[in-house]
C-alpha cells in the first residue's frame, strides 16, 4: 500500500468535514453548553458538598478531565448519524466509489471527530481556568491532552460508525445513541473514582475505554494528578481498542450503502 | 454493437484488442434480496466510447445493476467487468476507472463547488499542479467557474448535476455511470446536462452508462438502450431498431409500454420513491 497516498486520502476525508465546520461554526458553539452545565452546576454543587472523596485533588480538579472526556464522547458517539444522513443524501456513495482505501474512509471520519473534540477542549479549559482548576499549561501536557482527545474521539467515532452500519436508520440510531452514552459515562472514572464503585461496576469500568481516556487526561491536565494505570497502559489499551474497531468499521462501512 | 451475450460471442481477435473490448460486460449477473430477485441473469455488453441507456419502470432493477457495476453492492451470482476489470475480484481497479453520479445528490451542499472538486481530486490521488489544472478545467468545462466559491446548497439543480459530473470526470474515468442524471430538472437545465454528457463522451472518449425514466432523453442521447422488466432484460438495441419493431410511428414510450407488459408500475420500494422525490425537491 502507498502510505503517502493513504495518508492524503485520510486527510481528504477529514478535510471535507473540517471545511464544513468552518462554514458553519455555530454547531460548535451549541455543543459548548453541555460541558458548561456540568462544570458550573454539577461540579460546583459536589465541590461544595464534598460528597465524593477525591484524595488530594479538589472535586473540580478531579471532574474537569472527566467532563472533557464526556464532551468528546458525546460528539464522537453521534458521528454515525452523520454518515446515515450522508448516505440518505447520496454524499457517502461518492466516497465509497472512489479508490480511497476503506480504512482511510473510516480513519478520516475518526480524525474529523477528533478535531471537533478539540473544540470541546478549548471551552473546558477556559471554564476550568475561570473556576480555579489547577491546570497544567505546558507544551508537553497540552500535547498529551490533544493526543488523548484525538485517540478517544477516534475510538468512539469508529464504534459509532459500526453501530450506524448495523442499524442503518437515523431513528434507530438516535435511540441506541442515548443507550450507549450513559453507561459508558457512568461506568467510568469521569465524575467519581473507581474506588467508590461496587465490584461489579469496577469490573465493567476496567473494560471501558473511556476510563483510560479520563485517566490519561487527568494526568496531563491537572497539577498534582497522576495516572492510576500508567500512561503506557492508558495508550496501549486505547490503541488496541482503536485498531480492533477500525478493522470492524472498515469491514462494515460499505454495507451502509447496500 | 451491443448484443446479448447469449446471441453473440466476441471474435477472438476482438477479445484481445482493448479497442474492441466491451467497456462494460455483464454475464448472467444476478442479485437477490432474500426472496426478491432484483436482477435476474442479466447479460449484455456496452461498446467503448458510447452512450448506453438502461431503461425500465420503478423497481425494475436498474439502480441495483449500477450499484453492482460501481462495486457498491456485491452480486449474488454471475460476473461483470467494467473497463476490463472484474467487479468482484478487482474492485479497487474498477473504482479507479469509473465515475458515478448517483440518483441522489452526491455533491455536498455544505461545501463550495471548488471544495467539492478539491476533495474529490484528493480522493483520486491527484496532487499539485495537476490537481489545480484539472479543477480549473472542470469548472470551465461545466460552466461553473463563476460559481466556484459559492456553497453548493445555493446552486440551481442543473448546476449541481454539472458539478457532480465534473467531480466524477477529474480523474478521466473510462466509464461514467449516471443514475437518473436529469431527474427533477427543468427542460433548460436538462438540455444543458445532455449537452455536457455528450461533450464528456466526445472530448474524453468516456463510455457513458446511464439510467433514465425519460424516453425523450434516451432517444436523444443513447446510441443503444436496454429495457429491464422485473429484473430481466426485456429488450436491447438502438432506439431506431426498437421503435421500428414496435410499429410505424412508434416512440420509445410505446416500446417501453410494450416491453414492460403494459402493466401499471407496481414496483419500487418506499425508500426508493422517497429518495427520488427528495432528490427532485432538492433540485427545485
Amino acid at each position: 500500500m502507498d502510505f503517502a497516498l493513504f495518508l492524503r486520502q485520510t486527510l481528504a476525508v477529514a478535510e471535507a468535514d473540517i471545511r464544513k465546520l468552518r462554514h458553519d461554526p455555530w454547531e460548535l458553539a451549541s455543543r459548548m453548553v453541555q460541558p458548561m452545565l456540568w462544570l458550573l452546576i454539577f461540579g460546583e454543587v459536589f465541590a461544595h458538598s464534598r460528597a465524593i472523596p477525591t484524595g488530594s485533588l479538589g472535586y473540580l480538579d478531579f471532574m474537569a478531565p472527566g467532563i472533557l472526556a464526556q464532551s468528546v464522547l458525546f460528539v464522537a458517539i453521534f458521528y454515525g448519524v452523520s454518515i446515515i444522513w450522508e448516505r440518505d443524501l447520496g454524499v457517502l456513495q461518492k466516497f465509497l466509489v472512489s479508490p480511497a482505501a476503506r480504512p482511510a474512509l473510516v480513519l478520516g471520519r475518526a480524525l474529523a471527530s477528533g478535531v471537533r473534540g478539540l473544540s470541546q477542549a478549548l471551552i473546558v479549559f477556559l471554564l476550568a481556568f475561570l473556576l480555579g482548576v489547577k491546570l497544567r499549561l505546558g507544551v508537553l501536557p497540552i500535547a498529551g491532552v490533544i493526543a488523548t482527545i484525538l485517540l478517544g474521539s477516534a475510538i468512539f467515532c469508529t464504534f459509532s460508525l459500526i453501530v450506524a452500519c448495523m442499524v442503518k436508520t437515523r431513528e434507530r440510531f438516535m435511540g441506541i445513541g442515548q443507550i450507549m452514552t450513559m453507561p459508558l459515562f457512568f461506568a467510568s472514572n469521569a465524575i467519581y473514582p473507581i474506588a467508590m464503585m461496587p465490584d461489579w461496576l469496577r469490573s465493567i469500568a476496567a473494560f471501558n475505554p473511556l476510563t483510560y481516556q479520563v485517566d490519561a487526561l487527568r494526568a496531563f491536565m491537572i497539577e498534582g494528578a497522576h495516572s492510576d494505570y500508567g500512561l503506557g497502559i492508558d495508550f496501549a489499551v486505547q490503541l488496541a481498542v482503536l485498531a480492533l474497531l477500525t478493522a470492524l468499521a472498515t469491514n462494515r462501512y460499505p454495507t451502509i450503502a447496500q | 454493437m451491443y448484443v446479448n451475450r447469449a446471441a453473440r460471442q466476441p471474435h477472438e481477435n476482438e477479445a484481445m484488442d482493448p479497442v474492441h473490448r466491451p467497456a462494460v460486460e455483464l454475464s448472467v449477473l444476478t442479485r437477490r434480496f432474500k426472496s426478491l430477485t432484483a436482477v435476474d441473469h442479466l447479460s449484455f455488453e456496452v461498446r467503448p466510447k458510447s452512450i448506453f441507456g438502461l431503461l425500465g419502470s420503478n423497481g425494475a432493477g436498474k439502480t441495483t445493476v449500477i450499484k453492482m457495476l460501481t462495486t457498491l453492492l456485491p452480486p449474488t451470482s454471475g460476473t461483470a467487468s467494467v473497463a476490463g476489470f472484474d467487479i468482484v475480484r478487482e474492485p479497487d481497479e474498477v473504482r479507479r476507472h469509473i465515475g458515478y453520479v448517483s440518483q441522489m445528490l452526491s455533491s455536498d451542499g455544505e461545501l463550495t463547488g471548488y471544495e467539492n472538486l478539491l476533495i474529490s481530486a484528493k480522493l483520486y490521488g491527484l496532487s499539485g499542479a495537476e490537481r489545480r489544472t484539472r479543477i480549473g478545467q472542470a469548472l470551465e468545462f461545466m460552466d461553473l467557474a463563476g460559481a466556484a466559491d459559492r456553497l453548493v446548497g445555493h446552486y440551481s439543480g442543473g448546476m449541481i448535476r454539472r458539478l457532480e459530473i465534473a467531480q466524477c470526470m477529474l480523474h478521466r474515468p473510462a466509464v461514467l455511470f449516471l443514475d437518473e442524471p436529469t431527474i427533477g430538472l427543468d427542460p433548460v437545465a436538462r438540455h444543458g446536462v445532455w449537452r455536457h454528457i455528450e461533450q464528456v463522451r466526445d472530448e474524453f472518449g468516456t463510455t457513458v452508462f446511464m439510467t433514465t425514466h425519460d424516453m425523450d432523453e434516451a432517444d436523444h442521447l443513447c446510441e443503444t438502450v436496454a429495457f429491464m422488466h422485473r429484473g430481466k432484460l426485456a429488450g436491447l438495441g438502438t432506439p431506431g431498431e426498437l421503435k421500428a419493431k414496435a410499429g410505424p410511428e412508434a416512440t420509445l414510450d410505446d416500446v417501453f409500454i410494450e416491453l414492460t407488459g403494459n402493466a401499471p408500475g407496481e414496483a419500487g420500494s418506499y425508500r426508493e420513491v422517497e429518495q427520488v422525490r427528495r432528490t427532485a425537491a432538492r433540485l427545485e
